[in-house]
């Protein structure tokens, strides 16, 4: 016998009457589906390529007037 | 040129092809431009001070991803009772937009990514779009590899409901049902 209640949230979600699948039976397309948007979301950032600020930043790493090559023979 | 120099020459270009996808991941992460790039700034002057702690031959990138993930969680944990204002901040910011329905699905999806607690977000992120493997992530986010795995799916799973996936008729229930469904529809068909 079940004698736990169902919380309010599980029951609203069965009023909505949609199929509520455990998550970990989230269908294989609705993985690719979220894929997808993830990356389209992400692949158009990463398209933008390096701004200028962060190329500025990481030149210091090998110019010769960084700190860190000061005690080398120029 | 001294071995020392070329050694930092490489890591720059290393750290270079890095950067995208570094500022990729923190504007997913907190959904604002200009406080992702700062981020992406603090992580890279912090790599550049702790350049020593990098272990050769490990993987570059899951290391300044670890280093912006960390500074992000602990502005987080700092903002947690500010309110947030990052609506329609990142939409705005962009200087290029691709076709209008894309744009509208792509806005759409980062609403949702934003509901997500940062935990399932960043773990979703990490392995869905950064492209690490469940292993790497679990060692960027400093937890086991299965907290990882229940993270993600656990994503997913609020994602399908706040976008109503799982009710749309061209998504079956899995992989199999849908096989069945598939070779009865081409039965009949014939």
């Amino acid at each position: 016998m079940n004698i736990r209640k169902p919380s309010k949230q599980r029951q609203s979600l069965k009023l909505q009457g949609s199929e509520m699948k455990p998550v970990a039976k989230l269908g294989t397309d609705i993985k690719a589906k979220i894929g997808q948007q993830l990356r389209l979301m992400y692949d158009e950032i990463v398209e933008q390529g390096v701004p200028e600020r962060f190329a500025k930043i990481l030149r210091g790493l090998d110019d010769p007037s960084n700190e860190s090559s000061k005690n080398e023979p120029a | 040129m001294s071995p020392h120099r070329n050694m930092r020459g490489n890591m720059r270009e290393v750290m270079l092809a890095a950067v995208p996808s570094l500022r990729a991941f923190a504007i997913s992460l907190c959904g604002n431009v200009d406080r992702a790039d700062d981020l992406v700034q603090e992580a890279l002057l912090r790599a550049l001070a702790n350049l020593d702690s990098f272990e050769p031959g490990t993987n570059m990138s899951a290391w300044l991803f670890t280093i912006l993930r960390n500074l992000f969680r602990s502005e987080y944990r700092k903002r947690r009772r500010e309110v947030e204002d990052i609506d329609g901040s990142y939409a705005e910011q962009l200087t290029f937009s691709p076709e209008q329905s894309t744009r509208l699905e792509i806005n759409e999806f980062r609403e949702a990514l934003k509901a997500l607690p940062p935990e399932q977000r960043e773990a979703l992120i990490l392995v869905g779009a950064s492209g690490f493997s469940y292993e790497e992530a679990a060692r960027i986010c400093g937890c086991a590899v299965g907290t990882i795995k229940s993270r993600v799916n656990r994503a997913r799973g609020r994602l399908a409901e706040i976008l109503s996936i799982e009710g749309a008729s061209d998504f079956g229930p899995d992989r199999e049902t849908r096989a069945v469904v598939n070779s009865d529809l081409l039965t009949r068909r014939s």
